[in-house]
């Protein structure tokens, strides 16, 4: 059974039949040829396939893809500028040392970025929780942290009396 | 010696690709009309298949070939005669199955020092939960997943072996009908007069320590896309660390000639040895030419991947050593018991290596390594990051603590009494070692994580929470010499701008191989790192001859042909410039993009009119290139150490890593930012390995029981601490630019370490990994510990 949708990526518009069957990531992947967001496990445990809807990161290989209907998707290729200058969040990935392999780089790129776009502080354990998500097997996460700390610059909180701080489980 | 791009933190070559999402993996490229393929896994641990019906699979629409052990011949019988794929739909007898090594060594010329070949592309007798009845290949997944629930296959189950106690057991069925009560080798050595080491000994220690199995997980599975060229030659881009060596292994399954076989590597999502063997290839180039040579892909789930590839080996160590009161050990015996599941792949070579390694970090008077890698009807264990090293070092850190405990002997002048030193040769192998920074690495990781002022602090903790002090020490080695052949190859062509494409052999999997390669290129030509194009893929077609990404041996294995092309061309353009200028070449050097005087460093002409020159003059025009292979007949020894400090919990068995460093000599760091990468990710993934990570199986039916990223419990970022990376640059005479390994190093001695600040924190010694929560509980429970 094919569903018409209505939905936009990196600020394009699209509208096409999907088959209800398919998630979203098989639809970025087969059909708009947005490979960026990668398969990992196929059951949302791993993070590699996120990108993110309205503005929220979410896991791809789970979501159908006519749930997408009427939202607006943004992913990894719809990050750097039009003339690939990298994000802030890419550039801090990259100066940072956060990539190896590569594998789950896109979803944390986006994962960060939607924090950073969302203008809130964090603390350093709940940047960690925010990102926790995502499973890595090559970097023991150390530069991922510190890349998407770069990234939040100015909103990340470190005195210990913040609200932020008390209200995080270590 | 100062360099310019050598030993600075550039920015990896391909940063930008990942970064952007513009890499691509296998999963990234299609053919149009490119179909799907699955494969039916067997459900018992050990069976017989007595007979497969495929017709309901076959009569499906949409299906496109159903395979069974019985197609196998045939289609192997058609590829093996050039011109007569078609021939695949004809009933061709007299062709037997084939058995094939998986296992990625190089090649030997030697019969002797092949892997066993036990490996059918599907069989006829399942050996695991997994192993390979049928394969389907349709028009999409979901057809295909439909298929295979249409395969009706009739079962004979046997008793299932899922330990090696069961399998080494008198009277126990043989899982390969050639190897002895389920004895896959068991060569090991002895050093000296063993017995009377021990004997003279004033004290007598033994113990006894076990290891887990557990899964690489590397992001990306398993994945491979075939088809059959126009020239009739089959073409499989794979996920792979081995590219020339898979060629030569679905060349080997198939039966045919290894130039039919051409294999393409494109960015990799991780590996960690998993992908240094032979997995899905041959069944996908046998799915292509069932369907005429039509583009198959198959790709593992990773339920598929956590069973149906390797995994690392569990070990089970009995450990005696004698010691005189001064701490000088007179002689170690050591016993181990490897499981290595169903199949062969790796694992005589693991227990071998694990026991070679280990030599290098003590020396002893007498030592004897008896090793039974043992077969049983759990998913294959091959390689994965360490090799073996990760499992007898674990076993013997640990048991070195508890002689220093036992004797009361501090545990870190226990073990430098009796390291090796510079100049130290191997009595087996002959290796020298040449350069030897495990005291300086001790010192460094002593001083980092305050090791005398907290060890003083710890003292007699009766409360909740209890912290305590661990450290260990490993040794590994560069790549596999004297045991296999170690070649590097590497090609360079330099362009007009004087900017070089550099191609390689060796494999990019993550690890940062390609921007290390072009630091030594940049180096050695005085160009800028942007000037230097590394071509990533690898395509046995094109690629230099190298066999690939294992054995942390390509920064010094590689490293040696790369540095040496280099030369070659720099030696090239300075007689370009010297035939343009009559200014002798030998007073010539390459800087920041010129041809300078050497001594003076005054610039004699841009390195581009020299380029220009190489390609135009009309008379002695061309191109600048160079194509080197490089033997490396030689090792070079890196060695390290982790210090750790944790804190236990009694009431919840919780233990919490508060600090760890580990400070490695992996001589001339090229790249610190890279390396420091490496020591990250091997230090977490040996986090895992000491605390929470073990795939579980039903003991009595084989079947696993966490093959998913939910159960299996890797580490995410809120379970590892800060990890501390330091180096002691100790460089190596023998490597390119002093290097020495380091890709798997960091993930030898962490558990040890662990496993010490544990015992040192609560007096009680954990002697199998995991030490997760459950285990810890119940073991401080048995010692009386546990309030309440």
């Amino acid at each position: 059974m094919f569903k018409r949708i209505a939905f936009t990526v990196n600020g394009k518009a699209y509208d096409f039949e999907v088959d209800v069957r398919e998630s979203l990531l098989e639809v970025l992947r087969n059909h708009l040829g947005l490979t960026g967001a990668k398969q990992g496990c196929g059951v949302g445990e791993c993070g590699a396939c996120s990108v993110l809807i309205d503005g929220v990161p979410h896991d791809t290989c789970i979501f159908l893809a006519v749930w997408a209907d009427g939202k607006d998707i943004r992913t990894i290729e719809g990050v750097a500028g039009i003339n690939g200058e990298l994000s802030q969040v890419q550039q801090a990935f990259v100066e940072e040392g956060a990539i190896q392999c590569g594998f789950c780089t896109p979803g944390l790129v986006l994962t960060t970025t939607a924090l950073k776009e969302s203008g809130k502080d964090y603390t350093r354990e709940e940047l960690k929780r925010e990102l926790s998500g995502h499973l890595c097997r090559c970097t023991g996460y150390q530069n991922i942290a510190k890349a998407a700390e770069k990234s939040l610059e100015g909103h990340i909180c470190t005195c210990e009396d913040s609200p932020h701080y008390k209200g995080a489980i270590i | 010696m100062a360099y310019t791009v050598v030993g600075k933190s550039v920015s990896r070559a391909d940063a930008v690709a990942k970064v952007t999402g513009k890499a691509k993996y296998t999963d990234d490229f299609s053919e149009r009309g490119m179909l799907v393929g699955k494969i039916l896994h067997s459900p018992y641990a050990h069976a017989l298949v007595k007979s497969i019906d495929v017709s309901k699979a076959k009569a499906l629409p949409g299906v496109e070939a159903v395979i069974t052990h019985q197609d196998i011949p045939k289609i192997r019988y058609a590829t093996a005669i050039p011109g007569v794929i078609e021939a695949i739909a004809t009933d061709e007898v007299g062709v037997a199955e084939l058995k094939y090594a998986t296992a990625g060594h190089p090649f030997s010329l030697d019969p002797s020092h092949r892997d066993k070949e036990d490996r059918y592309i599907l069989t006829q007798r399942a050996r695991f939960i997994g192993d390979n009845i049928a394969a389907v290949v349709a028009t999409d997944a979901l057809t295909a997943s439909k298929a295979l629930k249409l395969i009706e296959v009739e079962y004979e189950e046997l008793e299932a072996l899922t330990t090696t106690e069961a399998a080494l057991k008198e009277g126990a069925p043989l899982i390969h009908d050639d190897c002895e009560r389920n004895i896959l080798s068991s060569a090991g050595y002895v050093i000296g007069d063993i017995e009377q080491a021990l004997k003279e000994s004033d004290h007598l220690i033994e113990g006894e320590y076990e290891t887990s199995i557990v899964q690489h997980c590397h992001l990306e599975n398993q994945i491979s896309l075939a088809y059959v060229d126009s020239d009739r030659r089959i073409v499989i881009m794979t996920s792979t660390q081995i590219p020339h060596i898979v060629r030569r292994i679905v060349a080997q399954a198939l039966g045919i000639s290894w130039g039919r076989v051409r294999v393409i590597k494109p960015y990799v999502g991780g590996g960690f040895g998993n992908k240094q063997d032979v997995t899905v290839e041959p069944l996908n180039a046998v799915m292509s030419l069932a369907v005429g040579g039509r583009p198959v892909k198959l790709e593992l789930s990773r339920e598929e991947a956590m069973i149906d590839t390797r995994t690392r080996h569990a070990f089970k160590f009995k450990i005696k050593t004698g010691v005189n009161s001064d701490g000088k050990i007179n002689g170690i015996q050591i016993e181990a018991v490897s499981n290595t599941g169903a199949y062969a792949s790796h694992g005589h070579s693991i227990a071998s290596s694990g026991g070679g390694k280990f030599r290098y970090l003590y020396q002893t008077k007498a030592l004897k390594y008896e090793p039974l890698t043992v077969f049983t009807n759990l998913p294959v264990a091959g390689a994965m990051r360490g090799y073996g090293t990760p499992q007898i070092f674990f076993a013997f850190e640990s048991h070195i603590e508890d002689i220093s405990r036992k004797l009361k002997l501090d545990p870190i002048e226990l073990r430098k009494i009796n390291l090796v030193e510079t100049g130290h040769v191997d009595p087996l192998n002959q290796t020298v070692i040449r350069s030897c920074g495990i005291r300086e690495c001790i010192d460094k990781g002593k001083e980092l994580i305050k090791w005398d002022a907290k060890k003083a602090l710890y003292k007699e903790q009766k409360g909740v929470k209890r912290r305590g002090l661990g450290m260990a020490c490993f040794s590994y080695a560069s790549g596999t010499y004297p045991v296999a052949l170690e070649l590097g190859g590497a090609r360079i062509v330099m362009n007009q701008d004087g900017s070089v494409q550099l191609q390689l052999g060796a494999t990019e999997i993550g690890q940062g191989s390609d921007t290390v390669f072009a630091q030594m290129v940049a180096e050695v030509l005085g160009i800028p790192m942007h000037m230097v194009h590394v071509i990533s893929t690898q395509d046995t077609d094109i690629s230099p001859f190298d066999t690939g990404s294992y054995a942390s041996r390509q920064t010094y294995v590689s490293g040696m042909a790369v540095e040496k092309a280099a030369l070659e061309v720099k030696r090239k353009v300075l007689a370009v410039a010297h035939s343009m200028t009559d200014i002798p070449a030998h007073l010539l050097d390459l800087k920041q993009q010129h041809i300078v005087m050497k001594e003076s460093g005054e610039r004699v002409m841009e390195l581009e009119v020299a380029a220009m020159q190489s390609y135009y003059d009309r008379v002695h025009a061309q191109p600048i290139t160079s194509d080197v292979t490089n033997n490396a007949r030689i090792n070079a020894i890196p060695y390290g150490v982790t210090f750790a400090e944790v804190e236990v919990d009694i009431k919840t068995g919780k233990i919490k890593i508060l600090e760890i460093f580990n400070v490695h000599d992996s001589g001339k760091i090229v790249n610190p930012q890279l390396a420091e990468g490496q020591v990250h990710g091997g230090v977490g993934m040996a986090i895992g390995y000491a605390i929470s990570e073990q795939l579980l199986f039903d003991e009595k039916t084989g079947q696993p029981l966490n093959n998913n990223l939910l159960d299996y419990k890797l580490p995410t970022i809120m379970d590892i601490p800060e990890i501390g990376a330091a180096f002691v640059e100790k460089e190596d005479p023998t490597g390119p630019f002093g290097v020495k390994a380091l890709g798997e190093p960091p993930i030898i001695s962490p558990a040890p370490a662990i496993r010490n600040a544990v015992l040192d924190a609560t007096g009680v010694a954990f002697n199998r990994i995991p030490m997760n929560p459950q285990r810890v509980f119940e073991k401080f429970k048995e010692a009386g510990l546990t309030l309440n």
